[in-house]
């Protein structure tokens, strides 16, 4: 039953090999290498530093691996919970599985493995760098390994196990597709809420010494286990035990057995529930919808652009705020901006005395950067996908007489509108914070907009680049190797920006320094021209090549 | 109305569809006719002006398809094999967008929707979620969105897929209407009744290229076929079906 997807997944490995993928595999090498080497080198670094700590050394790492294996722990269940929705309900397999005479245990283990496999790789390739900063500072030996797999494996299967089991109860509650919708807003609103409150404790004021104040309780506090009830304090056990020293089997026993208990349970339940449920799977779409407000107040307002380009406005628009799985990254969105605010607002700079004018203006003009980067982000999650997601209806829209032109055009400001918005919003508001002088303002407000207008259009030219026409969810788009390559080609543009616009930058906070009134020279106009310049050119030429793809999309 | 000069399109190192020349008199019925990976849907989908081409050209009255894109494709309406639409639109709002992608609006247009979705039986889902259709109201509802800007031509591919035999019967009687009326119909089928008793003139296309077109006499001419029907001439100019074969196939594992 899996034969399918590996077989699919090994063809196209082939046809990217055979069209040239040897730079798409070495970009993808270097990148998770740096991810897995800065992983690996902040954790080594703090594990070293941990282990020259008398008596609490050891326990603080046991806490961090405990801590580290937790948060795994609610990710993989949220993760599986979603994604069995799609194995086990919503995949377009499941008409043929379901009708062939395969047994219900067959089918369960097959569509738990796909569940797992999907929902759990990327945190199996997190935990790569983890154990092996373990190994390394704990001297693991040769067979560290295989004690660490031995204790992961099992440790992914639990949440698989229960999260597919929710998922199997739930359809039978809901019907399958209002259970995404409200699983993806549960899910999302769950991620804003833990980001603010994570971020609102404040985290780093751990670091600081008046935290220390109470030593005994915080050790009482490290060595009492999480609870003796998660799985994540076996793994943690078993793998710190066998760093200690001192091997225990106990954790590897509970770990292998719970996962072949709950495997067995997980296949009775779905024997029983799987049926109803898949039934109950294939209703519930919704049904009436009220379009009369979008058009009487778009309509209006979108006019002047004449039917084509207002309709396809209209059209998007709706499309996006009728798709829960879409609309609902909202509510992440707003809480990253609170927390982005907050931590501007958090930065060490006020402290109740008079912070340097220049430092202010360091951080302001630094802060495009940042910014920039949330831009590109959000960019690579709402823009990108945009051409990728016409690919089914490309034959309505290549055979009406409508021009590409204008498709693009559609695309580009629908993205772009709110993204100035959000741009606008993020440096004035940090600007206002950081008390920066009007020329700091005017900088930072006419570059976020040059930057946006070609953030949104390097992500429509790389989504037309590498277009994912075969996927229905778009949040797995920006996941594609294109995303990559339009965040590389993002922060290339940011640092390019930010290193021409230093200079002026720099004369003006050099004669504010001095006490002396700002003279425009002729260099620090020539380096704001250029950035212009830059910037129309990253705007322009991706517009450009984008359209010259579209056009020669075959279907 | 629709002229195919030397059409060939090229995948790769395949040969989709090879030096087709073929012309669709106005007013015409035209059956397009092949076995499956003939380049039926291919040559349609050059035709709507979806592929590009790789030699040859296609004219839409005096205009073509590749230099003069926006006047051929306002002239035809496409109604494609598969029916991709937006599933989080409603049937009325659907039809609204390809209006617009046409350049019409305003209160003709929301006329122009209530008539064909009451023609097409759809009045009670026009506000309804696409994703809520079966796959018979979604074809339903591409028939009306090809013909929502009163096209001149309609190029089909295997309309009746998906369809009730009363949105068939419907479908039929349209076609012909919509020929009598001066437009013209060109239409891919596998249902070989369908196309003997609508079309005038028919063409079948095979590896690529039209082995033989006309009117039945003259396919029959063409043949040196006796007095016989649509199913056996097909057969015979596309090399049939395989007796023995089809027995192995029955009778292997009894």
């Amino acid at each position: 039953m899996l034969q399918p997807k590996w077989r699919t997944a090994l063809t196209r490995a082939r046809q990217d090999r055979a069209s040239g993928g040897a730079g798409k595999l070495v970009v993808l090498a270097v990148v998770g290498l740096g991810f897995w080497a800065a992983v690996f080198g902040v954790l080594f670094r703090v594990l070293r530093y941990f282990r020259d700590v008398r008596e609490i050394g050891a326990l603080l790492a046991g806490k961090l691996l405990s801590l580290a294996l937790l948060s795994f722990v609610s990710v993989l269940l949220l993760s599986n919970v979603i994604t069995a929705l799609s194995s086990f309900f919503l995949a377009k397999d499941l008409d043929l599985l379901v009708s062939s005479p395969v047994d219900g245990v067959r089918l369960y283990v097959a569509k738990l493995g796909e569940t797992l496999i999907n929902s759990s790789w990327m945190v199996a390739l997190m935990a790569v760098p983890i154990f092996t900063a373990y190994a390394v500072v704990y001297h693991g030996g040769i067979l560290f390994p295989l004690v660490a797999a031995g204790a992961f494996l099992p440790f992914l299967v639990l949440p698989a196990v229960l999260g597919s089991a929710a998922t199997l109860i739930l359809v039978n509650v809901f019907p399958a597709r209002r259970t995404r919708d409200l699983l993806s807003i549960i899910a999302l609103g769950a991620a804003a809420g833990v980001i603010l409150l994570f971020r609102i404790i404040r985290p780093e004021q751990l670091a600081r010494p008046e935290g220390f104040r109470n030593l005994l309780d915080f050790i009482t506090v490290l060595r009492a286990p999480a609870s003796p009830l998660l799985p994540s304090d076996w793994v943690t056990k078993a793998v710190m035990g066998y760093l200690g020293g001192r091997m225990d089997w106990l954790p590897l026993y509970l770990l292998w057995s719970s996962a072949g208990a709950a495997v067995v349970l997980g296949a009775l339940v779905h024997v029983q529930l799987y049926h109803t449920g898949f039934t109950r799977a294939q209703e519930g779409a919704e049904r009436f919808v009220r379009g009369g407000l979008w058009t009487w107040a778009l309509g209006g307002l979108l006019r002047p652009l004449g039917p084509a380009r207002r309709e396809f406005v209209i059209k998007d628009l709706k499309l996006f705020f009728r798709d829960t799985t879409q609309w609902s990254q909202l509510i992440l969105l707003a809480a990253l901006l609170l927390v982005y605010l907050f931590n501007i607002r958090a930065l060490p700079l006020f402290r109740g005395e008079q912070v340097p004018f220049y430092l202010v203006s360091v951080v302001s003009f630094l802060n495009l950067g940042l910014a920039g980067f949330v831009l590109a982000s959000i960019a690579a999650r709402f823009i990108f996908p945009a051409v990728s997601l016409e690919g089914r209806q490309m034959w309505l829209l290549r055979s009406s007489p409508l021009e590409l032109r204008a498709l693009l055009w559609s695309k580009y400001w629908v993205g772009t509108v709110p993204l100035l918005v959000l741009a606008l919003a993020i440096t004035v508001l940090t600007n206002l914070i950081l008390k920066a002088s009007p020329f700091m303002m005017v900088v930072g407000i006419g570059t976020i907009v040059l930057l946006t207008l070609a953030i949104s259009a390097l992500a429509l030219a790389f989504g037309a680049l590498y277009p994912q026409f075969e996927t229905e969810n778009a949040a797995q788009i920006p996941t594609s190797f294109g995303g990559l390559v339009f965040m590389m080609a993002t922060v290339a543009l940011l640092a390019l920006v930010i290193v021409i616009e230093s200079v002026p930058v720099y004369r003006y906070l050099r004669a504010a320094f001095d006490h002396e009134p700002l003279r425009v020279s002729a260099l620090m106009i020539a380096a704001f021209v250029l950035v212009i310049a830059v910037c129309v050119t990253a705007t322009v030429v991706p517009l450009r090549v984008a359209l010259r793809r579209i056009e020669r999309f075959e279907f | 109305m629709i002229k195919l000069e030397g059409l060939t399109k090229d995948y790769g190192s395949f040969r989709a569809v090879d030096d087709v020349t073929l012309h669709v008199p106005k007013g015409a019925l035209y059956g397009f006719l092949g076995p499956n990976g003939a380049g039926k849907t291919t040559t349609l989908r050059m035709i709507a002006g979806i592929l590009r081409p790789t030699a040859g050209r296609v004219l839409i009255g005096d205009d073509d398809v590749i230099r003069r894109p926006m006047a051929a494709k306002a002239r035809l309406g496409f109604i494609p094999d598969r029916p991709f639409v937006y599933e989080k639109l409603t049937g009325a709002e659907f039809l609204r967008f390809v209006a617009g992608l046409y350049g019409q609006d305003g209160q003709l247009v929301e006329r122009r929707i209530d008539e064909l979705l009451e023609v097409f039986e759809l009045t009670t889902w026009k506000n309804e979620l696409v994703e809520s259709y079966s796959h018979g109201m979604r074809q339903k509802l591409i028939i009306s969105s090809a013909l929502i800007h009163r096209p001149e031509v309609i190029v089909v591919d295997e309309p009746m897929v998906g369809l009730d035999p009363r949105a068939a019967r419907l479908l039929k009687d349209l076609f012909k209407g919509f020929v009598g009326r001066g437009g013209t119909v060109l239409m891919s089928t596998h249902t070989l009744e369908i196309a003997e008793a609508l079309c005038d003139r028919i063409a079948i296309i095979q590896g690529g290229r039209i082995v033989a077109a006309g009117t039945m006499a003259e396919l029959r001419a063409q043949t040196a076929s006796g007095n016989i029907g649509l199913e056996d001439l097909f057969l015979r100019l596309t090399g049939g079906a395989e007796a023995k074969e089809l027995a192995a196939v029955l009778e292997g594992g009894r």
